[in-house]
């Protein structure tokens, strides 16, 4: 079995946008997500605004820290699922189920040091 | 046999280096020993074995053995895995990977071609091409995309990639993009052997069926189009040179691939082609039928250009005032900006009606947007016939 790092980007503010209401139908598609592939998912989070992130990048005088997240993009990194699958056409499987309605997830394999 | 050995090591790059030492072992054990009764069976067991000794050298302390050991029980009689070419194919068309690395993955690891040969199909450099390859059997062995074929319910998706790439290896030999010759054999060849396989791993689709017969039937045309390096418009070709067995199975293939409602793409233009082909002189060609299938065909795979064909069938059924205005509709899409086949198709319009002037300008035009010097020539040709 392989690991792969699902990597969910959606537009934040279609979710501003969509209030209340909107937040609950995710989480319960997430929740449903969560129970139908409880078998492959090892870990999974939900993060908090891009505008609660800091950025650290390595500068001529040592680490510089800034407000923001890595990259300026419409669509942000919202949160993320660990999931184990036989190969890639198992793990896309299970990506596609993944709930982001805004945006998309990206499919990423984990690396194995042997 | 690279497929044949691919499904013992896992491992492209391993699986070709297996191949290349069976053939560098032939070279000296026939020599001795003489020529064995299968040479291909020969070759195919010994790059296998020589894949299956490194792999277990490498599996030896890790978890690969039992995965392994599944694949192991087939070993005997490889034969029995006739559609390991055609996993092979899923693999190198996988939607994971570029288009461009789906056709470069192709005609390197299907259809054999070296690397300089697939990077002067495709006009870019050695490197370039060789970078571009190594890049995706990395990310095959990296992400793992697997040597099965797909699973029933992505199969419809992940087949139609499969026939685009070997359509688009066809398209890329039957009309090379740019340079002097106007066809490419070896890429129309290669195209015809990947759709001939398909065929034999899956008789009863209906894509597959249409995209072999437009294949057979479009090059059937091939020993006409071009004499002495000018290029012959399907008007003044010698029909009597047209391979007419080719056209027979492309014909019956297309009665086959129509049976399906809706009909798909491929199926609709191979019997395009094949109205074409059955007419006995050009001036028999069912133009109204023509137009009728490129009518359908913009509905189930809309593209200006099926819709530009459409309006040049109109012009030829109607006059080609009736052409000029379908032509005329389409000049401000922006998809066929720089497409030289349009101002070509007004020029031709354009000279019939005698309206010898703007056919000058539009021949001009599309002699300047056409990369094909055969091509080119030809359209150079026709403005100098106005004079």
């Amino acid at each position: 079995m392989s690991q792969y790092l699902v990597l969910i980007y959606e537009s934040e503010a279609a979710y501003a946008t969509g209030g209340e209401q909107v937040g609950k139908e995710v989480m319960v598609a997430h929740q449903e997500f969560g129970t139908k592939h409880a078998a492959a998912i090892k870990g999974g989070e939900a993060l908090q605004g891009s505008a609660t992130a800091t950025s650290i990048r390595g500068g001529a005088d040592g680490p510089v820290v800034t407000d923001g997240p890595f990259a300026e993009t419409k669509e942000l990194l919202g949160g993320y699922y660990l999931i184990e699958a036989a190969d890639l056409d198992e793990a896309l499987a299970i990506a596609k189920d993944v709930p982001a309605r805004f945006g998309g997830v990206e499919v990423r394999p984990i690396m194995t040091f042997e | 046999m690279l497929s044949a050995t691919v499904r013992v090591t896992r491992d492209l790059d391993l699986a070709e280096e297996c191949v290349q030492e069976a053939y560098a072992q032939a070279l000296t054990q026939w020599q001795t020993d003489g020529l064995p009764a299968k040479p291909g069976a020969w070759l195919t067991t010994v790059a296998r074995r020589r894949g299956l000794d490194v792999v277990r050298r490498e599996a030896t302390g890790r978890r690969l053995l039992p995965l392994l050991q599944v694949e192991l029980e087939g070993e005997s009689d490889y034969e029995t895995f006739p559609d390991d070419r055609l996993r092979l194919m899923f693999i190198c068309c996988h939607p994971a990977l570029t288009p461009d690395a789906q056709i470069a993955l192709t005609l390197r690891l299907v259809c054999g071609l070296r690397t300089p040969e697939v990077a002067r199909a495709f006009l870019v450099g050695e490197a370039t091409m060789a970078a571009r390859i190594t890049r995706a059997k990395k990310k095959i062995a990296q992400a793992r995309i697997p040597f099965k074929l797909p699973e029933r319910d992505q199969l419809p998706q992940r087949l139609a990639a499969v026939l685009d790439v070997v359509h688009l290896v066809f398209t890329a030999g039957h009309t090379a993009a740019e340079g002097s010759d106007l066809v490419r054999r070896d890429l129309v060849e290669r195209s015809l052997d990947l759709s001939r396989l398909l065929r034999e791993m899956l008789p009863g689709d209906a894509d597959v069926a249409g995209l072999l017969a437009l294949i057979l039937l479009t090059d059937a045309r091939r020993e006409t189009r071009v004499a002495g390096g000018k290029l012959v418009l399907l008007e003044n070709q010698d029909r009597s040179r047209w391979d007419r067995e080719a056209i027979a199975e492309g014909v019956t293939l297309v009665r086959e691939a129509l049976r399906r409602r809706p009909p798909a793409r491929y199926a609709l233009q191979a019997a395009i082609a094949a109205v074409h082909a059955e007419a006995t002189r050009f001036e028999d060609t069912d133009w109204r039928e023509v137009a009728a299938l490129y009518g359908i065909l913009a509905t189930v795979w809309p593209s200006p250009v099926v819709t530009l064909n459409r309006a040049v069938a109109l012009g030829m059924a109607h006059g080609a005032d009736k052409g000029l205005v379908e032509l005329d509709a389409l000049a401000g899409d922006p998809q066929l900006a720089g497409y030289a086949y349009l101002p070509a198709a007004r020029a031709e319009f354009l000279r019939r009606l005698g309206r010898f002037d703007d056919a000058r300008v539009a021949y001009g035009e599309a002699a300047q947007l056409t990369g094909n010097d055969v091509e080119r020539a030809h359209l150079e040709r026709r403005l100098a016939e106005l004079g």
